[in-house]
């Protein structure tokens, strides 16, 4: 392995490896939430929606569609004053969440509202019909329904945060993008650029294959 | 088979429940009284510049325990019409009472609660998929509030009832078409309404297991004296289980009334239409004239059946009483709640005399006859 790459460091991929997972999931848990919300507003207020509303839907599908529009790198920059006061530094896994969340919820909001749409109209006139109060319906019956949608929703949404955390690397967030770009790319050892690539190959892999057993396993059409 | 049939059909009986017992008591008493009563309804839809109303000033009074079609080809109004009973569509005019009740005045929250009286069936069933067969017929207990164990044994008599016992786990994929309606059914029944609505509930079936959950329909009202109103576009679905019927077009009812009544004289054109669905065209049949030349000696007699189930063994009461020959040419009979509905031509020969008494006799039953001549 030492002549095969002989610029790697194990130990230090090990902890840039963990810098990845743990950017990757407590973004995945902040887009799920945030892209869930924004996503039912826009379902619920779109016209002939449970909450038909013209001016919140307006608003929602602006932010949404404003955020989506830019490039992530952009963004990142842009959210450099808004981390810097949450945090007090933009550098390190922590400082990059902010902009890994805002920047992957609007694209995942999308993927919730369309997975909502998807949900038959019958079952929720049923619901209707049965008496079913709106928070019920949502919880019970939208929610539930939609389910596999949005479980393959959130996975597509996490392997481009995991992208998105490469490219944070750029501004010092840490990880395997942070770590293939200063000792592989600056220093021209393209080993470790190769060892790197692979790790989040697999990363990649991994996350794919858990969504899809669960896909399949609460799909039940 | 016919058996074990009736085996269910008493164990389902028996697993009624004291609350049901007490209902079904309490709907002897009340059945005939006045269940729903619609005036002046009306649904106006926006589609652009212009106006269209799907529901127009209709006027209905339903009584309870009775089964009430509603009959029209798609875009009379009629699935606007149902959805306007528990207000799923909001009515732009008019009033409806549903069990004393003044539906289009409720607040949102007392309409929640209301619907909880008022079970719905739908053509495409409509149930969640993500939900086995117990946990949907559960849904709206859990939406009503009721304990998880009342619940549960709730479940277990409403799938005895619709006879799916064995199929509790399953999820709806795993069912048929007949069985999923059947969820459906015991799903709209849960919370023991007295009114259940229909939106073409047998419309996505085949005609065999249309039979079978029709007559679940006419079990359940039989049973729980549930008052039933059925929207569908098929006249046989009407014929087989309706008591009253209601004929719409453009949004207005054209003609209403018993169900008999309607086949032995419809006025409408589009009434005419649906008893052809079921009857066959007039011009269809043979004529009387080519029946005649069949026929040498004897008499040639048309009897019409309107009704009256009592009269089902004429044709071998008149056999055994006259000792005349009886011959059955052609007929076209149907089966509807208040008893048989069509005609039979009759070729009866014999002693003229006992012929001309036999049709005396005919004639003091219900049973119409018209002796055909030539000319």
């Amino acid at each position: 392995m030492a002549e095969l790459f002989p610029n790697v460091d194990w130990l230090d991929l090990v902890v840039a490896s963990g810098e990845t997972l743990y950017m990757t999931i407590i973004a995945m848990i902040g887009t799920l939430i945030l892209g869930l919300i924004l996503g039912l507003i826009l379902y619920l207020t779109s016209p002939d929606g449970l909450w038909e509303n013209k001016q919140l839907h307006f608003i929602v599908a602006a932010i949404v569609n404003i955020f989506r529009a830019i490039p992530f790198a952009i963004l990142i920059i842009l959210l450099l004053p808004f981390t810097t006061f949450l945090f007090g530094t933009f550098r390190g896994s922590n400082a990059a969440l902010p902009a890994l969340i805002i920047g992957a919820a609007p694209f995942y909001a999308r993927l919730v509202e369309i997975a909502l749409r998807e949900v038959d109209k019958g079952v929720i006139e049923a619901a209707e019909s049965m008496g079913a109060k709106v928070s019920t319906i949502i919880f019970k019956v939208l929610l539930k329904e939609a389910m596999p949608a949005l479980v393959s929703g959130i996975t597509v949404t996490t392997i481009a945060l995991i992208g998105y955390t490469a490219v944070a690397g750029m501004i010092g967030a840490g990880g395997l993008g942070d770590y293939a770009y200063y000792y592989g790319f600056t220093r021209r050892d393209f080993d470790i650029v190769f060892v790197c690539t692979v790790l989040i190959i697999i990363i990649v892999f991994v996350f794919q294959l858990i969504g899809d057993l669960i896909t399949n396993k609460i799909d039940k059409r | 088979m016919r058996e074990q049939e009736d085996y269910y059909r008493d164990k389902r009986l028996s697993v009624l429940s004291k609350t049901e017992r007490r209902f079904l008591l309490g709907f002897f008493i009340e059945r005939g009284s006045q269940m729903i009563k619609i005036s002046q309804l009306s649904k106006r839809f926006k589609l652009g510049m212009e106006q269209i109303d799907a529901v127009d000033q209709i006027n209905l009074t339903i009584k309870a325990g009775e089964i009430f079609g509603v009959i029209g080809y798609s875009g009379a109004g009629k699935s606007t019409f149902v959805r306007l009973i528990n207000r799923l569509e909001e009515p732009t005019s008019g009033s409806i009472t549903v069990g004393g009740e003044e539906m289009t005045t409720l607040n949102k929250k007392d309409l929640r609660i209301k619907r909880q009286d008022i079970g719905m069936i739908f053509q495409h069933f409509n149930l969640l998929w993500s939900r086995t067969v117990s946990e949907n017929i559960a849904f709206p207990l859990e939406i009503a509030g009721v304990e998880k164990a009342e619940r549960n044994e709730r479940v277990k008599q409403l799938i005895d009832l619709v006879g799916l016992t064995g199929k509790e786990a399953a999820y709806p994929s795993q069912l048929s078409g007949g069985q999923k309606q059947r969820v459906g059914i015991a799903r709209a029944l849960a919370n023991r309404p007295k009114l259940l609505l229909c939106d073409e509930a047998t419309s996505a079936l085949d005609p065999e297991t249309t039979d079978s959950i029709l007559s679940l329909l006419v079990d359940i009202n039989k049973k729980l004296g549930l008052t039933i109103i059925l929207i569908t576009h098929e006249m046989h679905v009407i014929q087989k289980i309706c008591h009253n019927v209601a004929v719409m077009e453009n949004g207005r009812i054209v003609e209403q009334g018993a169900v008999l009544d309607l086949f032995s004289n419809p006025s409408h054109q589009v009434t005419k239409r649906f008893v052809e669905q079921v009857m066959g065209k007039p011009d269809e049949e043979v004529t009387d004239e080519t029946l005649l030349q069949s026929v040498s000696t004897g008499k040639l007699l048309k009897l019409q059946f309107i009704g009256e189930s009592t009269n089902q063994s004429l044709i071998s009461q008149v056999a055994k009483k006259f000792a005349i020959e009886l011959n059955i040419l052609q007929g076209n009979i149907k089966q509807t709640q208040a008893g048989p509905y069509g005609s039979l031509y009759v070729h009866i020969t014999g002693d003229d005399q006992l012929v001309d008494e036999a049709i005396t006799y005919i004639q003091s039953t219900t049973v119409k006859v018209e002796v055909i001549k030539h000319g």
